[in-house]
């Protein structure tokens, strides 16, 4: 990465292989669990939790040196809180459909720890620049686990990615569904979403020898 | 002796490379191994970890076979073509549909269990032998070979190997295997057609077969079309192996007279099953539950029925008893047992859309197993700390 210095860099990387929000902090699991049954719900939300971190980032530390340290939370909540209702409303707005499906979990990317935790640790002390590259870097690691997640769940549980039927028609026995195949109900509920995460978790740990804990 | 010889061989040749523990587990299988401890005191008893195992698998022999006769006995009966039970005919039925079962089940089962020991370098564990024999009797006889595959898989890895192998998992293996599939795929793993062979591809067609289960017809307030003798010695529709109450309390037996398996658990499971049903039977007769209340039928069944009807006597004996995920303590047996028989009857009950919870409930009381032993030890810790004091005072 010419653009970037090594330093910077890293801001970006780390969180998508070494340090992923998800797979090693474990935070935002309540979304990853709840939203995953389809691609392209995963995809929505993780691009709605890029815009959030990557502008709200940039506004903390923009406000970094006259925020109060008492009421430092609410001032990062209220920020929070405003981007998410523009996302909230921009899908109302443009995918209705969608929104619909994401639900409440939208409105609860308020809540989601890896945002604020970030805020928290990074954004307060850094500059602009690098609590962008910050944000960023979390949001794609967060987007990564949920996106490979929704696609296996939506392709074994439903059979389609995107809505496509990729593995043929269920009702009408074509593809795969004429040898006998059918989907995994399984992964379409939340607790399938948690084996999934912790089973990259368990590759994830078991590849890189670093991050075994004793 | 030539076989012995020739894996003794192999052995010595794989020593302390990756393949090993699959060599050791094969000879340990089949043999005695030559290596044995000598000299130096050790305590001597013959009811090692592959004893165990072997004694519970004896115990469900019985209820394969039987299943298998039941198998190709409710196929006819419910083609209208009745066949004798013990003919060839209704056995015949039971073993090609049965046998691939068992195959898939053990095949893989013991090929994951093999890779795993290989890649942790550990020795290949007994834990799986009951559970691969357990897996086919608890599933219905027309499932789909690859699903089960699939499911033991999951269940094998997810189950037990994420916990470290035979002796640390928190669940029971078999139960997991047959929750997966209840979940992955409930059309193959519920409602009235599942349960006898042929039943799901003819339905729909001129050549319909009903497979209507107990529970349903006892939900659904209908007319019983099986007598308590056909229920107690099993002549009715249900998972391969769970149907004969006759052979499950035989094999109860058995492991109670061995020292297999807990009389405790065995006992306070049916005490909890009767409890609850009593509860149940006295609410329908204070008439607090109207008779077109959609719970009526189940909850009006005599509670001793509850125990011949579903699979509540097959959870109670091999499932419950699995000395892994029970629980420990002597006092702990008790509870854990009686909260089984108590959390599957109301799971019958009050589910009339999946009407068999004993699995549940097991997979429930598993989870809890460790802290009901928690509190029973330090209850004791707590007594013992006072009757210490009252001495020292």
């Amino acid at each position: 990465m010419g653009l970037l210095s090594k330093k910077d860099s890293k801001l970006i990387l780390d969180p998508l292989a070494d340090n992923n929000p998800i797979t090693i902090q474990v935070l935002g699991i309540c979304s990853a669990l709840a939203i995953t049954a389809e691609l392209k719900a995963s995809i929505v939300m993780s691009i709605s939790v890029l815009f959030v971190m990557g502008v709200g980032n940039v506004v903390i530390s923009l406000m970094r040196n006259i925020i109060p340290s008492k009421i430092r939370i609410i001032v990062q909540l209220v920020v929070v809180a405003f981007l998410v209702i523009i996302v909230d409303l921009v899908l109302k707005a443009f995918a209705y459909e969608l929104s619909k499906t994401l639900s409440v979990f939208v409105g609860l990317i308020i809540t989601n720890c890896i945002i604020m935790g970030r805020f928290e640790a990074f954004a307060l002390g850094n500059g602009i620049w690098r609590s962008f590259l910050d944000g960023i870097g979390n949001a794609l690691g967060y987007g990564v686990i949920l996106i490979i997640v929704g696609f296996f769940r939506e392709l074994l549980g439903s059979g389609t990615l995107l809505g496509f039927k990729v593995l043929g028609d269920p009702i009408e026995k074509t593809g795969l569904y004429a040898i006998g195949y059918e989907n995994n109900g399984f992964m379409l509920l939340s607790p399938m979403a948690l084996i999934v995460v912790g089973i990259l978790i368990w590759v994830q740990r078991s590849r890189n020898k670093a991050l075994i804990e004793d | 002796m030539a076989l012995k010889e020739t894996l003794h061989q192999l052995k010595e040749k794989y020593k302390g490379t990756k393949m090993a523990p699959a060599f050791n587990a094969i000879h340990t299988f089949l043999y005695l191994p030559n290596e044995t401890t000598h000299g130096g005191t050790h305590i001597k008893a013959a009811d090692d970890l592959k004893r165990t195992m072997n004694t519970v698998i004896m115990a469900l022999v019985p209820c394969l076979i039987f299943g298998m006769f039941n198998a190709g006995y409710q196929h006819f009966a419910a083609l209208g073509t009745p066949v004798d039970f013990l003919s060839w005919d209704a056995f015949y039925i039971g073993l090609i549909k049965v046998l691939p079962l068992v195959v898939v089940s053990y095949g893989v089962g013991l090929a994951i269990e093999f890779l795993f020991a290989v890649i942790k370098g550990h020795e290949v564990e007994e834990g799986y032998l009951v559970t691969g024999m357990l897996v086919p009797l608890i599933v219905p006889i027309d499932l789909p070979l690859w699903m089960l595959a699939v499911a033991v898989a999951f269940g094998v890895v997810i189950g037990k190997e994420v916990f470290g192998g035979t002796g640390m998992n928190i669940l029971n293996p078999a139960l997991t295997i047959r929750a997966f599939l209840f979940f992955a795929y409930p059309t193959w793993m519920s409602g009235d057609k599942v349960w006898v062979h042929g039943a799901v591809e003819r339905a729909g067609t001129a050549d319909a077969i009903s497979g209507e289960t107990l529970l349903g017809a006892y939900a659904q307030n209908t007319e019983l079309g099986y007598s308590l003798y056909d229920m107690f010695m099993g002549f009715i529709p249900g998972s391969v192996g769970e149907t004969s109450k006759l052979l499950i309390i035989a094999g109860g037996l058995f492991l109670i007279f061995t020292k297999v398996g807990s009389w405790r658990i065995m006992l306070s499971t049916v005490i909890g099953a009767l409890a609850m049903g009593l509860i149940f039977n006295g609410v329908a007769d204070a008439g607090w539950i109207g008779e077109s209340s959609k719970f009526y039928g189940l909850m009006s069944v005599p509670f001793w029925q509850h125990l011949i009807i579903g699979s509540i006597l097959f959870g109670a004996v091999y499932m419950a008893t699995d000395p892994v995920t029970a629980s420990q303590t002597n006092r702990g047996k008790w509870i854990y047992g009686f909260l089984i028989g108590f959390i599957s009857i109301m799971i019958r009950v009050f589910n009339p859309a999946y009407p068999e919870g004993v699995f549940l409930a097991i997979l429930l009381m598993n989870v809890f197993a460790p802290t009901i032993d928690h509190y029973v030890v330090q209850g004791n810790v707590k007594r013992r700390m006072k009757r210490l004091k009252a001495k020292v005072a």
